[in-house]
Parts: C-alpha cells; sequence; structure tokens
C-alpha cells in the first residue's frame, strides 16, 4: 500500500511540475473556450452567460407556473384565496376584536394593501429557497448558471402578484378609495420588493442547499418576519427614532409606499425608500455573488 | 498541427469521506460541532481556509512523501489525508477533433466523477481542463422532464436545459419527434406516457443537440433493443460526422461499434490510453483478476442498499466438491453465500465471455416451477445448471443481489470461472480456433428409407 503511494507522489510531483511549465494555450478564435480548473477566491456574476441561458430561464419560470396548477381544481384561483383568506382573518382579529388603528381607511382594505406585497414577498423567498432541493436531480446532472433556479422561482410568483392586485382593484372600487399620484411610485415598490425577494432568496437557497434546517425554520421565520413588518398595523405605532431602523427591513418601505399610492393614507415614505431602496440592492447583491461562490459545491453537497 | 478539442492536464479531484455527513448538516450540528472542537477547527482555519486548500495541502503533504512518520506537522497532515477520498488523480490526456473515446473502468473507478468535471458540474480540485467548443453532456436522459408537461413542452424544457436556444429546438423539432416515433401523443401530459416512450423522446432530444463535443454516460442501458440499436446507430452517425465524443459505458459491444481509442480509470487514475480494442481486452482481463479474490466483503466498487451483502460465490461440481475448472457438458451449481441471512433472497447472475458479451442470465425472480424458493430466512442461495453449454474459454459473472424489496448489492465480476474442452452428452467438442458461441445438445439420426 505504502509502497504505491509512493510511487503515485513522484508521479504527481512530476505532474505539477509539467503543469508549472505548460504555457497558456491559444484557442482557435472561432470556438468558444471553456477552462475548467479549481477556482478561488470570489467569483464575479457571469451576467453574459446568464443571458445567454435565458431561454432556459423563460421556460423554467413558465414550467414551475403551469406545473403548480396543474390537476388543481381552482387553479390559478389559490393565488387569490390566499391573501384573501388572510385578510378576512386580519380584518376579524385586529381590525374588528383588536381594533388596530387603520388611518381612515377600513382595515380590511389596509391590511391586504400590505398582504398583496407580503404574499408574494414571503412565497418568492420560500419557493426560491426550495427551487434548489427539488432541482437537486437536475444540478447533479447537466451544468447551467444555477442562479436560473431561484430567479425563476421568484419571477414565477409574479404572477400571483399581478392577479392580487387585480382582486385589490376590486376591493377599492367596492370600498371606493381612490388612488394618488404616488401610484406613478409602484414600478418601483415592485422593484424594490422583488430585488430583495431574489437577494434573500438566493441567501437561503445557497444556505439551504448545505443546511437542510434552513427548510424547516423558513416557514416560520418568514411568518415571525411579517410582525416586523407594517402588515397589520401601520408604521405609525412604531415610536418616531426606531422608525428607521424599522425601515432597514425593505418590505416597510414597499408596504408603507403601497399604502400611500393606493389608500392616500400617508404621504409617500420617501426617506423609508431610500433607505429599503439601498437595502435590497445590498440584499440582491450579497445574495447573487454569495450564491455564485457557494455554487460550486452545489453538486457535492446536494 | 491541430490543437486538441479537449486538454486535460492534471486533472484531480477529491471528496471528502462522506461529505453529506463531514460538513454538518443542521446550524445546530455545525455550532455544536463549533463549540465542541474550537482548537481544531481554529488549527484548520489557521491553515487550511478552504476546502480547496486544505486539499492543496494534504496534496502538497503527500507529494513531499509524508506517511505517518511525517516530521511535516505533527499529525495534522496525516489527519487530513485520510479523509480525503481522491475520486481522480492526476488525469491527463488530450482529444483531437472527431475523436470517439471511450472511458472504461469499473464501479468507483472515476468515470462519472471525469465526467461531471469535464461537464462543469462539479470543479476540479487540482489541474485544469481546456475544452474548444461547444459541450453537451448526457449523464442522464430526460434532466428536467416533468410529469406534468406535455410532450411537446418537455422536448423544449429539455432541450433548453441542454443548453439548445428556443430557436434551435424550433429548427429540429420535427426530427426530434420523427426520431422518437410518439408523434401522436405530443399534446398528452408525459406522465401518460409509457416508461419506453418517455426514454424514446428523451433520448430524440438529446440525439439532436449540434454541438462540437458531446460527453454520454451511459445512456444506452435503456429502452428496448430495437431502441438501443437505433441510438447506437444515431451515435455512430455522430461519430462519423466528425464531431468528437467521450462515451463511458459497460457494454462492451456498444464501445467496439463506436470508439477508436479507450481510456481505462482504476482507482481515479488514467492506467491505460490505446487502441479501443487493446484497452477493453486489458480492462477485461483486469475484471477476471480481480474476481480472483474471491472473498467479496473485500469489494468496495460496489452498489445497493447494503442491508445485505455478497459473501462470496463458489462453483460446485457434480459429486457437491469445489471446483475452479469445468468442462463443457459437466453439470455445475454455483453456491452464492450472503453476509447474513435475509428473507427470501433473490439473485440476478450475468455471465460474459472473454470479449464481454453477455452470453447467460439466470436469474432467481423469474420463476420456474422447478425452483425449490420457499419463503424462508436464508444466507445461501444455489443455482444448478445440468450440464453447461458453455464453451471452453473465461467467463466472469456480475452479481446483483435482492432482498426486502429491493437491491442490496451488486458486485461487478463477482467471479470467474474456467471451462475447459468436454464432451456434451458424450460428444466430443470441437477445441481448437472458430469456436461458435454456444454448445448445444444435439442428436443426429439417418432417417431410414
Amino acid at each position: 500500500m505504502t509502497e504505491n503511494e509512493t510511487i503515485e507522489t513522484s508521479a504527481d510531483r512530476s505532474a505539477l511540475q509539467t503543469r508549472n511549465r505548460k504555457e497558456q494555450v491559444s484557442p482557435d478564435p472561432d470556438l468558444t473556450t471553456i477552462v475548467i480548473e479549481p477556482r478561488e477566491g470570489w467569483r464575479r456574476l457571469d451576467l453574459v452567460e446568464l443571458y445567454q441561458y435565458r431561454d432556459l430561464y423563460w421556460f423554467y419560470t413558465w414550467r414551475s407556473i403551469k406545473v403548480r396548477y396543474a390537476q388543481s381544481a381552482i387553479g390559478i384561483g389559490w393565488a387569490v384565496i390566499q391573501p384573501v383568506f388572510s385578510m378576512l382573518v386580519f380584518n376579524i382579529v385586529f381590525g374588528k376584536l383588536a381594533k388596530i388603528e387603520s388611518e381612515g381607511v377600513p382595515y380590511a382594505i389596509f391590511s391586504f394593501t400590505a398582504l398583496v406585497p407580503w404574499t408574494y414577498f414571503s412565497n418568492a423567498v420560500s419557493e426560491g429557497t426550495n427551487s434548489l432541493v427539488t432541482g437537486a436531480n437536475m444540478i447533479s446532472k447537466v451544468y447551467f448558471p444555477r442562479l436560473i433556479l431561484p430567479l425563476s422561482a421568484v419571477t414565477a410568483k409574479l404572477l400571483d402578484f399581478v392577479i392580487a392586485m387585480g382582486v385589490l382593484a376590486l376591493l377599492m372600487i367596492w370600498f371606493q378609495v381612490v388612488p394618488t399620484w404616488g401610484i406613478l411610485a409602484t414600478p418601483l415598490l415592485v422593484i424594490i420588493m422583488v430585488l430583495t425577494a431574489s437577494g434573500l432568496g438566493s441567501w437561503l437557497t445557497a444556505l439551504a442547499v448545505q443546511y437542510r434546517d434552513i427548510k424547516h425554520a423558513m416557514t416560520f421565520v418568514i411568518q415571525l418576519m411579517m410582525y416586523a413588518a407594517p402588515v397589520v398595523y401601520p408604521t405609525s405605532l412604531i415610536p418616531e427614532k426606531w422608525q428607521y431602523l424599522y425601515a432597514l427591513n425593505p418590505m416597510v418601505a414597499v408596504i408603507e409606499g403601497f399604502r400611500s399610492a393606493l389608500l392616500g393614507t400617508r404621504p409617500m415614505p420617501w426617506d423609508f425608500i431610500a433607505i429599503g431602496g439601498v437595502m435590497s440592492v445590498v440584499i440582491a447583491i450579497t445574495g447573487l455573488v454569495y450564491f455564485r461562490n457557494r455554487e460550486r459545491l452545489f453538486a457535492d453537497v446536494a | 498541427m491541430t490543437t486538441p478539442l479537449i486538454s486535460v492536464q492534471g486533472l484531480s479531484k477529491a471528496y471528502r469521506i462522506g461529505l453529506k455527513d463531514e460538513i454538518p448538516d443542521t446550524f445546530m450540528g455545525a455550532m455544536t460541532d463549533w463549540m465542541k472542537a474550537p482548537m481544531r477547527n481554529w488549527k484548520r482555519l489557521r491553515q487550511l481556509n478552504t476546502f480547496h486548500k486544505e486539499v492543496a495541502s494534504a496534496y502538497s503533504a503527500s507529494a513531499s512523501g509524508a506517511g505517518e512518520n511525517s516530521p511535516y506537522d505533527g499529525g495534522l497532515s496525516t489527519e487530513i489525508a485520510t479523509d480525503i477520498v481522491w475520486a481522480l488523480k492526476d488525469i491527463s490526456f488530450d482529444v483531437n477533433e472527431g475523436e470517439v473515446v471511450g472511458i472504461i473502468g469499473h464501479n468507483g473507478a472515476g468515470k462519472s466523477t471525469l465526467l461531471k468535471v469535464l461537464s462543469r458540474i462539479t470543479d476540479p480540485t487540482q489541474g485544469r481542463a481546456v475544452i474548444r467548443g461547444r459541450v453537451s453532456s448526457l449523464l442522464e436522459v430526460g434532466t428536467g422532464f416533468h410529469a406534468e408537461l406535455t410532450g411537446r413542452e418537455n422536448v423544449y424544457m429539455n432541450g433548453t436545459i441542454l443548453g439548445m436556444t428556443k430557436r434551435e429546438i424550433d429548427s429540429k423539432f420535427d426530427a426530434i419527434v420523427e426520431f422518437s416515433g410518439v408523434s401522436k401523443f405530443l399534446d398528452t401530459p408525459v406522465k401518460r406516457y409509457s416508461s419506453g416512450m418517455k426514454v424514446r423522446l428523451a433520448f430524440a432530444v438529446a440525439a439532436h443537440l449540434d454541438p462540437e463535443i458531446l460527453i454520454i454516460d451511459e445512456v444506452l442501458a435503456v429502452g428496448d433493443a430495437g431502441f438501443q440499436r437505433k441510438c447506437i446507430g444515431k451515435m455512430q452517425d455522430v461519430a462519423e460526422s466528425g464531431r468528437t465524443v467521450l462515451f463511458v459505458s459497460h457494454n462492451a459491444v456498444a464501445l467496439r461499434n463506436l470508439c477508436h481509442r479507450g481510456i481505462l480509470l482504476r482507482g481515479g487514475k488514467s492506467v491505460m490510453d490505446g487502441p479501443l480494442t487493446d484497452v477493453l481486452d486489458h480492462y477485461l482481463s483486469d475484471l477476471s483478476s480481480l474476481a480472483q479474490d474471491q472473498d467479496l466483503e473485500r469489494r468496495s466498487d460496489r452498489d445497493g442498499k447494503g442491508d445485505v451483502r455478497l459473501r462470496r460465490i463458489d462453483f460446485l461440481d457434480g459429486r457437491g466438491m469445489q471446483a475452479s475448472t469445468f468442462a463443457t457438458g459437466q453439470p455445475m451449481t454455483l453456491s452464492i453465500l450472503l453476509s447474513n441471512a435475509a428473507n427470501s433472497p433473490h439473485c440476478a447472475l450475468r455471465v460474459f465471455d472473454e470479449r464481454g458479451q453477455f452470453v447467460l442470465f439466470l436469474d432467481s425472480r423469474l420463476h420456474s416451477i422447478d425452483d425449490h424458493l420457499p419463503n424462508i430466512s436464508t444466507d445461501q442461495l444455489q443455482c444448478s445448471l445440468p450440464e453447461l453449454l458453455l464453451m471452453p474459454g473465461t467467463y466472469r459473472i456480475d452479481a446483483e443481489l435482492y432482498a426486502n424489496g429491493s437491491r442490496q448489492d451488486q458486485v461487478k465480476a463477482a467471479a470467474t470461472i474456467e471451462i475447459g474442452s468436454g464432451r456434451l452428452q458424450g460428444r466430443p467438442l470441437k477445441e481448437r480456433n472458430h469456436l461458435p458461441l454456444i454448445a448445444h445438445p444435439h442428436r443426429w439420426a439417418y432417417q431410414e428409407v
């Protein structure tokens, strides 16, 4: 056995030397060249490659949408049921029983305006986090930019969001609430929301592949997080001096922004949006970069 | 001079033994581990920040000739070196344009790891590989297939996963459908397909990839015989069209048909590289020599669940005595011993000749009324052959064991058997060159006028 090893090691050493001597190979210009070698340090986000695989991204997004509602009686209706029922329960518990102040609009629409982005956020994050575990088989068999999995999960959930927004519009007509000009800011709010979900999704996905606890913890952590965002209560309940700290959660800006734009309960919270916007970009970039750097371990660990 | 399309230099890949367990699976596990052994962790962190560095240091430690008595650094390096397994060690080869190369080796030799590294699924630990051109790798047929989607949708899904763009699939769609032969069911969800149809559709997608380099892992092990022939035909077309192909298979016939060159891997190292027939012969004789070791419990190149293992396979002659050489026409009994008793275990034995041709299949799951397999717990099975119809030569036997409803064990080349020239029902066999494939009992007669 030891004999064998000494033979190996001398071979290894000579191989190392030849490798060091080897000059850089110049590739044919017409062929794409892939160099496979151990990579250390930080990897940059390869956005070009991501773009090359855009068809896969769309198909995968579309597949998740189609598969999710296949063979279910209500189909896409589930996208409506979840926030509507939460709203009904909140309306009874927080609106009628606890009598939480809802800034002059009916509590039902007050909470529903927050529940639409919040439901998107929580579903997108949990879906994104599960995406690699459910796609583990693909990861170990084919190469493609792994980021496609959480990103398309986050994208697929946007359909639910749009449908829930439609329900919100109906509710606004029912309660005769007129949106303000702040509605023009909603695309910005949606961007913040999607960035935060993608970033957090990537963070948790990369962790979830290795630590399965994330999957178990996530459901209730996200539920707890709901109380750290102004979903069932207005931000005005938070003491003034803590509000900026509170706004580090980008969903605070998103929810309060939605309320301002659609219900006009408060002026547009530009300060929150600035803080939340920066935070969402930070979360997204760190999340994507962290993901890229854990990526190489996925096939070995998953 | 042409530059090789694939150029692999000193490629190595290390895994920690039981990587899944070694890296704590839970945060709590990680936390307690971290609190229990801060000293060890600190040592590791100080010296070996990342896995790669850790391996690199183990690598250099072993390269500097360090064994257990290393003066190098107080035992730490040996501790690290022992929990690392080299799935690939220092593999180097070049593949030129148009070459069809077969990668050969037994289970655990590193074939699949090599393909995974070359198809960028996992990173190597050492060394580098340069690939010039588009690569498509088929480590499995039908990756990304989803039962709820229709055949048409799955073609697009699978195609994009394999690296095609939508436009490419559009242009090849008709050819794919035609090749698969499932055109009638294109708009039916795949969950209603038979497994054969699914495989045909999946292979059809894969067969229409148009890369410069194709990496294939034993996809031929699927489908019925007719479709397998069709697949081999298609792959031959691919090979002849000047595409570069890396092909991993156990199927000696397919290898012979497709490849010109073979690379033999053993224990993660490349031990032979040359014309396919030479390499394959070497591999097959290698298998036979492996089987000389009758104690199967020492073998590590096995597969299956592992609650029960194959312990040994003995050959008994007509008088029930152990023997290793037999002659055509003699009775023989195979006695299979298991590591422990199991409830009605079943065994499948595949017998291959020297050329790797699959000649005989003995499977206890295929019942006959002559079988005596009562529902009891036992650790021994016997398979009796009243007369051997095998021609003289050396045969190897791959064995699989089934118990408790799942495959418990699989050992390739679990045993070899030498068959000498004999008599079949008293009739001598022609024993020189040009042996026929089988011996068959027969009787001649003159028809009386």
